[in-house]
């Protein structure tokens, strides 16, 4: 089986999205998490867990726009142009949030810090709702004219799938992001913690469960692909096992495991995303013809492979010193002169 | 107003907020390094207090620019989706290439420079420092090199007709090194050097004003001070270069920053002026023959004017090319004036036994920063009515799909946001710099913080 360019520079782009899930996505999840801790504390070191990586996990969301860019154009215009009121919120929550990490910490004042704490949460949540959000309508499908130009209105974004997405998408990084929290903290927080990944993998657990539901039952576009070619089956079921996997190590407080298991899920749930879309990118709601694909939204083949050839030297290194970074703050937290 | 109007206006002014903070963050970088180095090869304790200060300022201004430069690449889709569809084979692997070799190798070693501190080994990180600056260099290499072709478009072929039009990469290095990159790259590089060097110099010039830090003050002012007049002195080289493409390249342009309308006659260089576009005058102090013999280093050539150009295709806003060029080669003369006399000075052995200049080294911090605006304000509506120089126009650039209402909710939204940003910053900036390089008051702070009565302990 021999992939097109544009096939391959798909896979880089989802790719690049799933690693920005799985990186961003406990961060988020620490953040959707921040008013759950009480003690001042506790609330430093919940920041500071995520405190030297979040900015190199955002990076991720910032080269996955620029991998859009590059390599499918077409679908980069119409869906910003589609998502303008909510990409815009986005990037203002996304600034929020980044000044209430930097900035909280800075004054004494019982006010400061509590206002930035809850800029923190909401920013944290509206993102991660906002991100299943656009998910949500890509799985569905846009009103696309011919000219690749959304036809549809701001309210039509908030349809009760979207909303089932935006909320599985929360439960998942909460979970991911409450597992991050509890390898990186001991005692009391940690005691609390361990409580709050349980309630969260439940609440994730049984968003996972009622989405697919759904799913099966309204959206059939995404099931077909796994009609026809049967083999695919393997990506919900590996899906489900990895679910199931985080459960059992968190039954047997084996965290890192737990950890794994579910930025694996995360990038195999994007990964059913994208079989189930293949070759489509965005659906045309008006007329299939109308689809932008793979193949009609793509870069010319000539940029798509000098590109993939930044991909290659460009991925790895950005995976080396994203680990050594996390290895060097590995291990629990601890408060000093440096920390947020 | 109309879409397109408020659409430039709205890109304009987030990429103008954002602009403010990487030259100083890619400025300070330089000085870092320079700051870290000096500590590893003496061991000495200054070196090391001004390092730990200058990485708490230099993260303050990072995440700004973080934050603010997400924006950016958002707004080409969003608002310039028809420009997005045009040039993505060729701008978009410009920006995807800057995602991944600069920016992942800032933001992923500046985690280190900043809480790595007991950690690793002073080697690694120094080395760290080594690659945040160079990552920051990187960012402005693929920036400009975007920006750069679409100034001086080359490399690429178009594709298709009408909305379906789209240049397409034939020669990727071509692209790269299109006529105008490497100079307006180095014009910006060192812009941002000047604007790093002078905000260490402000700050420093600052406490010796006010008898503070002394030692530290000292020494960091002379380290900014020698990355500041080896700048100012070859921003003239790199400004040269420059205006030299743009006439070469960007006839229309270099005109509109000199307000020449004649099509083709010898022109005069205005030092200061007014120019009245209705009339096609300039009144003003000027050199006469002046940009003749700038560009040719011939008092007798003539050079082409706005007037050889189609009125639809001349930028219109001349008098504010004019005035947006010239402040900028103003300031640039003056940081030159200004840091030789300092090294001056120095060499005398009086650097700091003139109040007076150390005053105005406080206030020049201001200076690079007009100008690295003023200087892109110059290019990017000089360039104009075209986005893409010559090939698409910024009036058939803009999303179709979008409407008046959008722009200004999402314009009075950023403005809102970025006021409150940009006072949030001048306070923790003063109040960094007020706590200045010495002392832990902080933690003492935060010893006082968990002592008091807290209803947020349970």
């Amino acid at each position: 089986m021999t992939l097109s360019l544009s096939t391959w520079w798909f896979l880089v782009v989802g790719a690049v999205f799933s690693g920005y899930a799985i990186l961003d996505g406990f961060d988020l999840g620490a953040g959707a998490l921040h008013l759950f801790f009480k003690k001042e504390e506790s609330r430093r070191i919940a920041l500071n867990a995520i405190g030297p990586v979040w900015d190199g996990n955002e990076v991720w969301l910032v080269i996955g726009g620029g991998a859009l860019f590059a390599g499918f154009p077409v679908v980069y215009a119409t869906v910003f142009s589609a998502f303008y009121e909510l990409f815009m919120l986005f990037l203002v929550m996304l600034i929020f949030r980044a000044i209430s990490i930097e900035f909280r910490s800075k004054e004494a004042m019982l006010w400061w810090r509590k206002m930035w704490d809850i800029a923190y949460c909401v920013s944290s949540t509206l993102i991660a709702l906002s991100l299943g959000l656009v998910l949500g309508n890509i799985i569905q499908g846009l009103p696309i004219d011919k000219n690749y130009e959304y036809r549809g209105t701001l309210l039509d974004f908030f349809n009760p799938y979207a909303i089932l997405i935006a909320v599985t998408t929360l439960a998942l990084f909460m979970m991911h992001g409450a597992i991050y929290l509890v390898m990186k903290t001991e005692n009391r927080l940690y005691a609390k913690l361990t409580i709050l990944v349980k309630n969260t993998t439940i609440f994730f657990v049984l968003m996972f469960a009622l989405t697919t539901l759904v799913t099966l039952l309204f959206v059939p576009h995404m099931v077909s692909r796994y009609k026809e070619t049967p083999y695919m089956f393997a990506v919900p079921l590996i899906a489900m096992l990895g679910v199931a996997n985080i459960t059992r190590s968190i039954t047997r407080r084996r965290y890192r495991s737990a950890f794994l298991s579910s930025a694996g899920v995360t990038a195999i749930l994007m990964l059913l995303v994208a079989v189930g879309l293949y070759p489509n990118i965005v659906l045309s709601t008006i007329d299939p013809s109308m689809n932008i694909t793979v193949f009609n939204g793509s870069s010319s083949d000539k940029s798509l492979g000098i590109m993939l050839g930044f991909a290659i030297v460009g991925v790895p290194l950005v995976a080396a010193y994203t680990s050594f970074v996390f290895w060097t703050f590995r291990g629990k937290v601890q408060l000093d002169e440096t920390s947020y | 107003m109309n879409t397109e109007f408020l659409s430039r206006i709205q890109f304009a002014f987030t990429v103008a907020f954002h602009y403010i903070y990487p030259p100083l963050s890619i400025g300070l970088g330089v000085v870092l390094v320079i700051m870290e180095g000096m500590y590893l090869r003496t061991g000495l304790p200054i070196y090391e207090q001004m390092t730990r200060f200058w990485i708490k300022i230099f993260a303050l201004i990072f995440g700004i620019g973080v934050a603010t430069g997400i924006v950016m690449e958002f707004e080409f889709g969003t608002n310039w989706a028809v420009y997005s569809r045009y040039v993505g084979d060729v701008f978009g692997s410009a920006l995807a290439a800057e995602g991944i070799f600069a920016f992942a190798l800032e933001s992923g070693f500046l985690g280190i420079l900043l809480f790595g501190w007991n950690r690793v080994s002073s080697r690694v990180h120094f080395f760290a420092t080594l690659m945040v600056a160079l990552g920051s260099m990187f960012s402005a290499i693929w920036i400009v090199v975007a920006n750069s072709w679409q100034q001086t478009p080359a490399g690429f072929k178009i594709e298709g007709e009408g909305l379906k039009a789209r240049a397409v990469i034939t020669d990727f290095w071509a692209m790269v090194f299109n006529p105008s990159s490497v100079d307006r790259l180095s014009h910006v590089l060192i812009g941002s050097f000047l604007a790093g060097s002078f905000l260490v110099l402000s700050v420093n010039a600052y406490y010796l004003i006010r008898n503070k830090h002394v030692e530290i003050a000292r020494a960091g002012f002379k380290i900014a001070l020698v990355v500041a007049t080896v700048a100012s002195l070859m921003q003239l080289f790199t400004g040269h270069r420059s205006a030299d493409g743009v006439a070469k390249n960007q006839p229309a342009k270099l005109a509109a920053f000199e307000g020449h309308f004649p099509a083709s006659e010898v022109a005069d260089m205005y030092i200061m002026g007014w120019v009245d576009v209705k009339k096609e005058t300039v009144t003003g102090l000027k050199i006469p023959k002046g940009l003749s013999f700038l560009l040719y280093q011939d008092i007798q050539k003539p050079v082409i004017g706005l007037r050889a150009f189609k009125e639809e295709d001349r930028p219109h806003a001349v008098n504010f090319v004019f005035q947006t060029y010239h402040i900028m080669v103003a300031i640039g003369m003056s940081l030159i004036g200004l840091t030789l006399l300092a090294s001056f000075l120095w060499w005398k052995g009086k650097l700091f036994e003139q109040k007076w200049l150390l005053q105005l080294f406080a206030w020049a911090v201001l200076l690079p920063q007009i100008a690295n605006q003023v200087g892109w304000y110059s290019a990017e509506v000089g360039r104009q009515p075209w986005v893409v120089y010559g090939l698409l126009r910024t009036s058939h650039a803009l999303s179709s799909a979008l409407r008046e209402e959008q722009i200004w909710f999402s314009l009075i939204l950023f403005t809102f946001v970025y006021v409150l940003l940009f006072c949030l910053f001048l306070y923790l900036l003063n109040k960094k710099i007020k706590h200045g390089p010495e002392g832990h008051y902080e933690e003492e702070e935060e010893e006082a913080f968990s002592k008091r009565e807290n209803p947020l302990l349970d």
